[in-house]
């Protein structure tokens, strides 16, 4: 199984519950804005606790049964929804923030090969326009050693065509690497299109 | 405008006991600033509160509290003492305490700002990536809140230089050790012929004030900050 997900949480007035488990390459979460899918990815990286439950990727135990793994333990290529590049570093200091020391299963070469970032190395974040800032953030993702990738609405600050471009460059990825990918949409013809499995986030 | 060797004294007095006392405070500053941002526990308003004392006591009051708690009687002061042979009463390193003391609440201020004004979600960002928390507090929270910390310690340079009613009545008025430029103007006022001192240990205030905000907000630009000093 690649995801195995069953958490609940209540956040103020909401309360979050989901459960389900994937063996695709891609699976889908699917549901409107509001319906808590941000926060399901998350609970998944380890920057929020669910109330109880359990969450497992790729057969390892990231939550629940008592364990709680950090999130620097967890592996997880999480790309935010607003990118979330790093203001203060340039974008070849923001892609290498989680290569570390040792072997990266990518070189930066390779990525910015895939992602087409060759240009874009020394500039600074609040220079790129949104496509190439979340490019760099699927970048950064990749070169952190990730042992499954969250992508939080990648394409929802994007025009058609920046959005065509991502979408294929994610296609890319989940054909050459061969990761676990979990993508949180609202779109119907972007799940349609990447994902092997969906499932549907009711509010 | 030519400076005479007691004028001298006095400014090289008065860097000293700013930069000594403005560069011991600035990782007590920077933890407290850290703490009050983001920590949440019961006392913290009292916390708050005891680091801006300073700011709104009356300066000889906050003198006096220094005296009674550092001379050599008091329960630091004796400690100091008998420990490690220190005593800060009528010396520099008293006047420089007192300097900290006054600067404290400003520069805890400016410092706070700028840590409660760094997204969060940058450092849960870091800790995906696999940072840990203390790599995510350098990397991220530290970087992003130095526009703050620059800020502080030019705001605590210039509250030192220009301290005055804590120092007079924690460690008097002694030439060559606490002296500072405004007792030193303070001491020239007293005096029928003391006119000519006045205007250019004037003007030097005027001019060190001036130099530290200005290299300030050059450091800051520099670094491609978008937070401003001036």
């Amino acid at each position: 199984m690649s995801f195995e997900v069953d958490v609940a949480k209540r956040l103020g007035e909401a309360e979050i519950a989901v459960s389900f488990a994937s063996d695709a390459g891609v699976t889908a979460l699917f549901g409107p804005s509001g319906s808590g899918k941000s926060s399901i990815l998350n609970m998944i990286a380890g920057l929020l606790t669910p109330d109880r439950g359990r969450i497992a990727v790729g057969g390892q135990t990231l939550f629940g049964e008592g364990v709680n793994l950090p999130p620097e333990a967890r592996h997880a290529g999480y790309v935010f929804q607003d990118g979330r590049l790093f203001p203060h570093l340039k974008v070849r200091a923001n892609l290498l923030y989680g290569a570390g020391q040792g072997e990266t299963a990518v070189t930066l070469k390779e990525v910015v090969d895939l992602l087409g970032l060759g240009a874009l190395l020394d500039r600074w974040p609040r220079t790129l326009s949104g496509g190439e800032a979340q490019r760099v953030a699927i970048g950064r993702a990749l070169l952190s050693n990730p042992r499954f990738l969250l992508l939080d609405e990648p394409l929802a600050s994007l025009d058609r065509a920046r959005a065509d471009e991502i979408m294929t460059m994610i296609e890319r990825v989940r054909d050459a690497l061969k990761l676990p990918i979990l993508y949180v949409s609202h779109n119907r013809a972007e799940v349609d299109r990447l994902a092997g499995q969906v499932v549907a986030i009711r509010r | 405008m030519i400076l005479t060797p007691d004028d001298w004294e006095v400014i090289r007095l008065s860097l000293k006991v700013a930069i000594v006392g403005v560069v011991l405070t600035l990782p007590v500053a920077f933890a407290l600033a850290y703490v009050l941002a983001r920590g949440r526990f019961p006392g913290r308003i009292l916390l708050d509160a005891v680091v801006h004392l300073p700011l709104v006591l009356p300066p000889v009051v906050t003198g006096w509290i220094l005296l009674i708690l550092f001379g050599r009687a008091g329960p630091i002061g004796g400690w100091l003492d008998r420990a490690f042979g220190v005593t800060l009463m009528f010396r520099w390193t008293g006047a420089a305490l007192a300097a900290a003391v006054m600067a404290l609440p400003l520069m805890v201020r400016a410092m706070r700002l700028s840590i409660e004004a760094v997204d969060r979600r940058l450092e849960g960002a870091a800790r995906s990536l696999g940072a840990s928390p203390w790599r995510a507090f350098r990397t991220v929270t530290l970087p992003l809140s130095l526009p703050g910390v620059w800020a502080g310690l030019v705001l605590g340079f210039a509250r030192s230089l220009g301290e005055f009613g804590a120092t007079i009545s924690f460690v008097s008025n002694i030439p060559g050790q606490t002296r500072t430029l405004p007792i030193a103007i303070y001491t020239a006022l007293q005096l029928p012929d003391g006119d000519s001192t006045i205007v250019r240990l004037a003007l030097v205030s005027v001019a060190l004030s001036l130099g530290a905000l200005i290299a300030s907000e050059w450091l800051v630009r520099r670094q491609g900050g978008r937070a401003h000093v001036l």
